[in-house]
């Protein structure tokens, strides 16, 4: 090949690879502007006050209202709810696999957690259906088991992995050094885990749990199928919810476009990315300190 | 008797530990024990090559096998050239400027992105502004751009892993910076994408949200997958089994079906994606 | 005695730390020239800089001539290919291609348009003593070499495309002593038909081999003439200093 193409070539494909980048810029920004510009929509025909403060969302009724609290508090119930089995399990389990585990267990029990992840998330929502429902059906007494509890559950299991994982690769991080200097004055094991080890890998476990929390917050399809979707105000964790997700995923087939009902479904997904923006940022912020304090 | 309740502590501490493990796992072998027994017993030949029929209480689930085998085929045609040169120009050419750092900030951000809001976004831009339609073309695309920040972020560890002495060497023989990519960084770092990319293209398979309204249908006229229609795909076609179908009970057998074709599908990437990374990694520790 | 390769009032900056003052150097035809120093004195620097490896890193800034016999090699007109292949470079650690032996001696040759089969592969390897060893297995992976064997694959691969002036950057200093003697003898016998510079950290090399040696120290030429010269009765006081290792 002559100089000359090889010249051309090398400067064409600069500006090709360059374009790429600012591509993924275009589509954050197209995310962002089709949002913006929606929730703006939707604000011309509904107070803002009245969306944020509203505690009835009943948008196909006589009188529309479009209040977003009952699906914030369904979302924030089911993702609370998941948290609370899903935090102590998986640290639990991340610090058994980076202290405990010997090298043939962790091994296993490593791509173990990698499958459990791959799991597509309807399928983790059809064992919702067909193994929990019945199951919190009996134990609680109840008509069926579509609730806020069996939504929690699922999400937990879908939001492990992502804990397990990071929480495991922060404590394992602790340099030697802590754990050597508490053995030498007499620690055990477990005094050493908590007291040290933990405090030590803090800021990575809250990486951890964040992302967590961002994941459980944006899924879809398992609250979906799960949770009963019922737009109430949730007060029990055995009460049918209606999450923010499941709220657009439902309404969004059926309702005409650019109607006000479709705007206020592009205002839920606003706060949805709002809130899954704010966790993920809080991860990335703990993540980074957990990197700056480890290069020391 | 101090040392006697110190032991017994230390048991109770690490046995607490194992109990969560042993949940964890718990949960695994639940989800697949649940899914292949009551799912194998659907698995036959017949199933996997006869399209649904009689309002999909029978026949098989040759339709959205197809649907998701295409689905997969878009994503990847539309994700990884892009996903590929981003990286190659964040590794590889960007400076440390506001802009190359805006970018990486974009890309972190867009991988915690909700699926549905790729579904909405999907819905806007190919079905509505593009005129492309429900149709598989507008889902694919949809699915491509969910995929692409993995692919991104994937593609330029695998970049990083080369040393810089390779792409010196390169340059030192009288190689343009294209020519060292594409002759010599691209090949090498080639394991380490394709695993990446695997990886991405199975959890797509998997989505169900992206394609809830770019799309996905429940019952179509032909198998043929044409690109301006819609399409069946596994995993809708369980949602709607097993939420939405007239009888439920009369098809959760095939619904326990689909799961589990879905779950031996997404599995198989998975461990094809673990093969490319052990034999990738096994060649890397011979050097 | 004519003059292959020079730089007049050469000064090479990165960002604001100036590393190489007012260099003023020539190199002779056929001969090997060794540029000795402590750490951080500049010598890779200014070997880097003859085959424009700086163009790498956009805060290096450079002023000064720097000339391949009558040739400006920071001219606009001048591709920096063509001037790579002119002048070839060996690098400290050996980094073959992540391809077969004879692929990364046809990789230079094809992208500069040179002819190449297995009969000019052959010549190469045979030029950098390594023919002998590989001749059987061409194919195999480069990097199931050993470290001695892959430094000579890269010699080969250098040489393959017939430069003018072959710039080695401490090329043993990853060996053991056996390849270094080997890769020494093989300097020694390219001598005859390139122009070398080498970098050194380990001045009995530099006795070993070199014709002429330089001396270098915070940036700047101290001392340079013949090696025998240098090191049996150095000018400056600083080069007996750091030829009886009191520094550096």
């Amino acid at each position: 090949m002559k100089y000359k193409t090889r010249l051309s070539l090398d400067i064409l494909f600069k500006i090709v690879f360059k374009g790429t980048g600012l591509l993924v810029l275009a589509l954050l920004g197209g995310i962002l502007a089709m949002l913006v510009y929606n929730s703006f929509s939707f604000f011309m025909d509904v107070k803002p006050l009245d969306f944020i403060t509203g505690m009835e969302w009943s948008p196909t009724a006589a009188i529309p209202k479009y209040g977003m609290l009952p699906l914030v508090l369904s979302t924030t119930l089911v993702t609370f709810g998941a948290m609370f089995i899903a935090i102590p399990l998986g640290i639990g389990t991340a610090a058994y696999i980076a202290e405990y585990a010997s090298p043939r267990v962790k091994n296993l029990l490593k791509p173990a957690i990698e499958m459990l992840a791959a799991v597509p998330s309807v399928v983790i929502g059809f064992l919702g259906i067909v193994v929990l429902s019945p199951g919190i059906a009996d134990l609680a007494d109840l008509s069926n088991g579509l609730n806020a509890l069996n939504g929690a559950i699922l999400l937990a299991v879908m939001a492990l992995p992502t804990i397990i994982t990071i929480a495991e690769d922060a404590i394992h991080a602790v340099p030697k050094t802590y754990k050597e200097a508490s053995y030498a004055m007499g620690a055990t094991k477990w005094q050493t885990l908590r007291k040290i080890i933990i405090p030590a890998a803090a800021p990575g476990i809250i990486a951890a749990v964040m992302l967590g929390v961002g994941r459980a917050i944006g899924e879809t399809m398992t609250v979906l199928m799960a949770t009963g979707n019922a737009s109430i105000l949730p007060t029990s964790m055995f009460d049918s919810v209606k999450t923010m997700t499941a709220t657009i995923a439902i309404e969004m087939g059926e309702v005409p476009y650019q109607t006000t009902h479709y705007f206020a479904l592009y205002a839920i997904a606003t706060v949805l990315f709002l809130m899954t923006l704010a966790a993920n940022m809080l991860g990335e912020y703990f993540i980074n300190r957990f990197r700056k304090y480890h290069a020391v | 008797m101090l040392f006697k309740s110190s032991k017994i502590s230390a048991v109770v501490e690490w046995g607490t530990l194992l109990i969560s493990t042993v949940l964890v796992c718990f949960f695994l072998v639940v989800v697949i024990w649940e899914i292949v027994s009551k799912g194998a017993g659907q698995l036959s030949w017949d199933f996997i090559t006869k399209v649904p029929s009689a309002g999909m209480t029978k026949g098989g689930i040759l339709t959205p096998i197809i649907g998701t085998v295409m689905l997969t085929i878009l994503t990847a045609l539309f994700a990884i050239p892009f996903g590929v040169c981003c990286a190659i120009y964040l590794n590889e050419y960007a400076e440390d400027n506001w802009l190359t750092r805006t970018i990486r900030a974009s890309i972190r951000n867009l991988s915690g992105v909700p699926s549905i809001i790729y579904g909405l976004f999907g819905l806007a831009l190919f079905v509505q502004a593009l005129q492309l339609g429900t149709s598989l073309l507008a889902a694919g695309l949809t699915l491509g751009l969910l995929s692409l920040p993995y692919i991104i972020t994937t593609t330029e560890e695998a970049l990083m892993r080369i040393p810089n002495s390779t792409r010196e060497a390169a340059l030192a023989v009288g190689a343009t910076k294209f020519e060292t990519i594409k002759d010599v960084v691209l090949p090498s770092a080639m394991p380490g994408i394709l695993t990446g990319v695997v990886l991405t293209l199975s959890r797509a398979a998997g989505e169900t949200a992206p394609i809830l309204f770019t799309g996905a249908a429940f019952y179509i006229n032909n198998s043929n997958g044409y690109l301006n229609q819609e399409f069946m795909a596994l995993p809708y076609h369980l949602y709607m089994l097993s939420t939405q179908h007239q009888s439920i009970e009369e098809v959760r057998p095939i619904a326990y079906g689909t799961a589990l074709v879905l779950i031996i599908v997404v599995f198989f990437m998975n461990l094809t994606a673990f093969y490319i990374r052990f034999k990738y990694r096994k060649s890397a520790t011979e050097m | 005695m004519k003059t292959k390769l020079s730089a007049r009032n050469l000064n090479i900056s990165f960002g604001t730390k100036q590393v190489l003052k007012n260099i003023d150097i020539q190199f002779v035809e056929n001969e090997i020239t060794a540029l000795i120093g402590p750490s951080g004195c500049g010598k890779s620097t200014l070997l880097r800089s003859f085959n424009r490896m700086h163009d790498l890193s956009p805060d290096a800034k450079i002023t000064g001539t720097l000339q391949l016999e009558d040739l400006d090699l920071y001219a606009k007109s001048v591709p920096v290919t063509q001037i790579r292949k002119r002048i070839g470079m060996v690098f400290q650690k050996a980094n073959p291609f992540p391809k077969s032996i004879y692929e990364n001696i046809a990789y230079g040759l094809r992208i500069n348009n040179l002819p190449c089969d297995k009969s000019i592969v052959e010549k190469a390897l045979r030029e950098a003593f390594l023919w002998e060893e590989v001749k059987n297995d061409l194919k195999m992976p480069a990097t199931r070499l050993s470290g001695g064997q892959q430094q000579r694959l890269c010699i080969a691969r250098a040489v393959a495309l017939r430069p003018e002036v072959i710039l080695m950057d401490e090329p043993c200093s990853a060996l053991d002593p056996v390849s270094t003697l080997k890769i020494e003898e093989l300097i020694i016998y390219l001598k005859k038909k390139y122009t070398i510079v080498i970098v050194t950290h380990n001045m009995q090399q530099a006795q070993r081999i070199a014709d002429k040696t330089v001396f270098l120290y915070l940036g700047e030429i101290k001392e340079e003439g013949p090696t025998h010269k240098i090191f049996d009765s150095p000018e400056n006081e600083m080069t007996a200093n750091y030829i009886h290792g009191q520094f550096g």
